[in-house]
């Protein structure tokens, strides 16, 4: 967040509201779960914002604090079980504190969540309609047969063929991909403005996946609401965000636009992340690299830079720094738009003569020559893929 | 379903066939002379006691009298003694020894009394097991929680029949907190002494059983809150009660409910403990006596009655089942 933002939201948190900001900002949020074994570090520090209309992909492998940081903007969690502060602001109204009548009209009302697994997600009891009419009925006062009635629509809306018969219908009795339309319907049904897809697409058929990212984002063309879409998948992020963050072990190690993120990273940690991507495309010289090791543990995260274990490139870091000191996500060479957490010093050059070779071998004079440009154009971004 | 039914009735006509087999077996090819128990020991002479098994019937071979019994149950089988003659309409489950009585006549009288107390239990033990359950789970790890847990522990810990004689002792005989125990006929005697008479029999069913449902009811409560479709039912924005009550429960009710068939089926075919420490005589009374006086036809009669009830409670628990989870298709 930039300097003259952040005291404007300082002067306006007293009145609570502060509609002139992002419709999202989420500021130093820490989330953290006492357990009998200790303290687990979930998420640390994250701030990030989201602008009505835009999209933000948030990446990182399990564990790595994605969902955790999306369910505190629902206030999802245990309050009494979980330590959390900092702030989250929806629609200018601070999150963090609400009570529990205040979350309850903000969830799936203004914030609405799809999950991963749609079977595990619906209730198999309910049928889909009633579980849709449900949801309505939460935030609007209306009789049971006007909440069937929307779910008919809402179903229709997401493309389920014969709406009005497969209203009834169980969840059981519906394909993978209809159970997700059925989720997003469900979602859709309050108008969300802020819209969280949870790894949306990750329990689904590859065919089915493009067809639900396709419908997410008709709709968000229809609804102009924000969404945040939680996921490992580069291709998933690539096809939806404009934003990317890229989270390890509860903290962002990466931030910017989306674009710019993927041809230019400047973090081994995505590095590593985008060399695990099989390419369909690339020559057979390219080569999957798995990034070594395993997530940290969340009870006892490393010190200095919580990547290090698994760093191939900590050597190129002069004295101990990686082991000791955590590097500050700030801006690197390609602009303000660019943040990374990270202590080597050129990463862009050791991206694109070491890494790159090892896995698109292509694409090296690609990212060679647009380098030069990109610091350019990298200021120049559009008030729509900018950050508020 | 309809066939599902059919099927399942006609296992559980072989269950049955089996289970009168398996009694005509023990009792026959046991260890005990059924006739001997007839037969005063000091006067039991080889002609006495030959006479006794003449007058029950003993002597004819066993598949014989096992094929009469079956056929009194179909058919009706009335009882001739010399000038006696018992009527035995079908089902006929045969004449006493001991109390040269009709025995299904017999039972239906009993029954009454073993059914009010089943009932009257698990009014008591069902919603006080659920209740405690969903409210730990709710408070999971909290010190009211673990308070709940742990004294479940305790008494379910305690041998039940200890703990019922040890009440009937204390709160009737010596300190008369409750009334005398005993069955008083609901139409006969009025519901007032019919309540009265059972209450404390209640109270000690409810307590050993709902300790039980309440530590089944918590597991399955926490295992359910835990499930997605509970966090999507938060995420809708509904308030935590109808989170807890129509999401949450309606799942963790599944497994309570094939339990409590069961469990209810066992009651109504006679509490042995509960009957004998509280005088009420039932099904689960009579059964006892039947047994100490080997008494055939009562014995064989109860342990039939005992497994139709629990093969019934079977077969209804799968099609509730049914009713309640859409997924199952019977």
């Amino acid at each position: 967040m930039s300097e003259p933002d952040f005291l404007a939201t300082q002067a306006t948190r007293e009145e609570g509201l502060d509609r002139t900001g992002p419709y999202l900002s989420v500021d130093n949020l820490t989330v953290r779960f006492p357990t009998a074994d200790g303290t687990v570090q979930a998420v640390t520090d994250l701030s990030y914002s989201l602008e009505l209309g835009g999209t933000l992909g948030i990446v990182g492998e399990s564990g790595s604090g994605k969902s955790v940081s999306s369910m505190a903007i629902m206030g999802l969690h245990d309050m009494r079980r979980t330590e959390m502060s900092g702030s989250i602001r929806v629609g200018g109204r601070e999150v963090i504190g609400l009570s529990n009548n205040q979350l309850q009209e903000l969830r799936g009302g203004e914030v609405a969540m799809i999950f991963q697994d749609p079977l595990t997600s619906l209730h198999p009891f309910y049928s889909i309609g009633a579980q849709i009419a449900e949801a309505y009925r939460a935030h609007n006062k209306v009789s049971k047969a006007k909440a069937k009635a929307k779910a008919v629509e809402m179903l229709d809306r997401v493309g389920i063929p014969q709406a009005r018969s497969r209203v009834d219908d169980y969840p059981h009795q519906f394909s993978g991909g209809m159970r997700q339309r059925a989720m997003i319907a469900m979602a859709l049904s309050n108008d969300p403005k802020l819209l969280i897809a949870d790894e949306p697409t990750t329990a689904l058929d590859v065919t089915v996946q493009a067809q639900i990212l396709d419908l997410l984002q008709d709709l968000q063309r229809d609804f102009n609401s924000a969404i945040i879409i939680i996921t490992h998948d580069l291709g998933v992020v690539a096809e939806m965000a404009d934003q990317v963050l890229v989270m390890y072990a509860g903290q962002a190690v990466e931030h910017g636009p989306c674009k710019e993120l993927l041809v230019h990273p400047e973090m081994p940690y995505t590095w590593g992340l985008l060399s695990s991507v099989p390419d369909v495309t690339a020559s057979t010289e390219a080569r999957l690299l798995p990034i070594p090791g395993n997530p940290p543990s969340l009870l006892h995260p490393p010190d200095g830079c919580p990547f290090h274990p698994r760093c191939t490139h900590r050597d190129k870091v002069p004295g101990d720094l990686c082991r000791t000191e955590l590097p500050l996500l700030v801006q690197g060479k390609r602009g303000p738009e660019h943040l990374k957490r990270c202590h080597l010093a050129d990463p862009d050059m050791i991206y694109a003569t070491e890494v790159l070779p090892e896995i698109a071998p292509d694409l090296v004079d690609l990212v060679l020559g647009d380098g030069i440009e990109g610091s350019h154009s990298a200021g120049a971004t559009g008030p729509d893929e900018g950050r508020g | 379903m309809f066939g599902y039914v059919i099927r399942r009735l006609v296992s559980g006509f072989l269950v049955l066939i089996a289970t009168s087999v398996a009694v005509f077996a023990l009792f026959f090819y046991g260890p005990t002379d059924p006739a001997l128990a007839y037969c005063p020991e000091t006067r039991c002479t080889p002609e006495r006691l030959e006479l006794i098994r003449d007058s029950l019937g003993l002597e004819r071979p066993v598949v014989q009298q096992y094929g009469d019994y079956m056929k009194g149950i179909v058919a009706g089988n009335d009882f001739e003694a010399g000038s006696i003659v018992i009527p035995c309409d079908a089902p006929c489950l045969g004449v006493s020894f001991k109390l040269r009585v009709n025995v299904t006549d017999y039972l239906l009288e009993r029954f009454p009394a073993t059914l009010s107390l089943a009932l009257g239990g698990a009014a008591i033990f069902l919603p006080m097991g659920l209740t405690m359950g969903v409210f730990a789970a709710r408070r999971r790890g909290t010190f009211s929680d673990k308070a709940i847990v742990s004294s479940a522990l305790v008494i379910n810990a305690i041998p039940y029949y200890l703990l019922a004689l040890l009440a009937y002792l204390y709160l009737i005989s010596a300190w008369e907190v409750f009334p005398e125990s005993g069955y008083f006929p609901l139409l006969e005697d009025g519901p007032v002494a019919w309540a009265k008479g059972l209450l404390l029999a209640w109270v000690m069913l409810g307590i050993a059983y709902s300790t039980q449902y309440a530590r089944f009811s918590r597991g399955s409560m926490i295992e359910s809150m835990g499930e997605d479709y509970v966090r999507t039912a938060r995420a809708k924005g509904l308030s935590d009660r109808v989170v807890t009550f129509k999401h949450a429960l309606r799942s963790a009710i599944v497994p309570v409910v094939t339990i409590f068939g069961l469990d209810f089926a066992y009651l109504i075919a006679g509490t042995f403990f509960t009957e004998k420490i509280f005088g009420i005589q039932g099904i689960g009374l009579t059964a006892l006596d039947a047994i100490f006086t080997k008494d055939l036809p009562l014995i064989s009669a109860t342990v039939l009655i005992g497994a139709t009830f629990i093969v019934a409670a079977n077969i209804i628990v799968d099609v509730v089942y049914s009713m309640i989870d859409p997924r199952v298709r019977l």
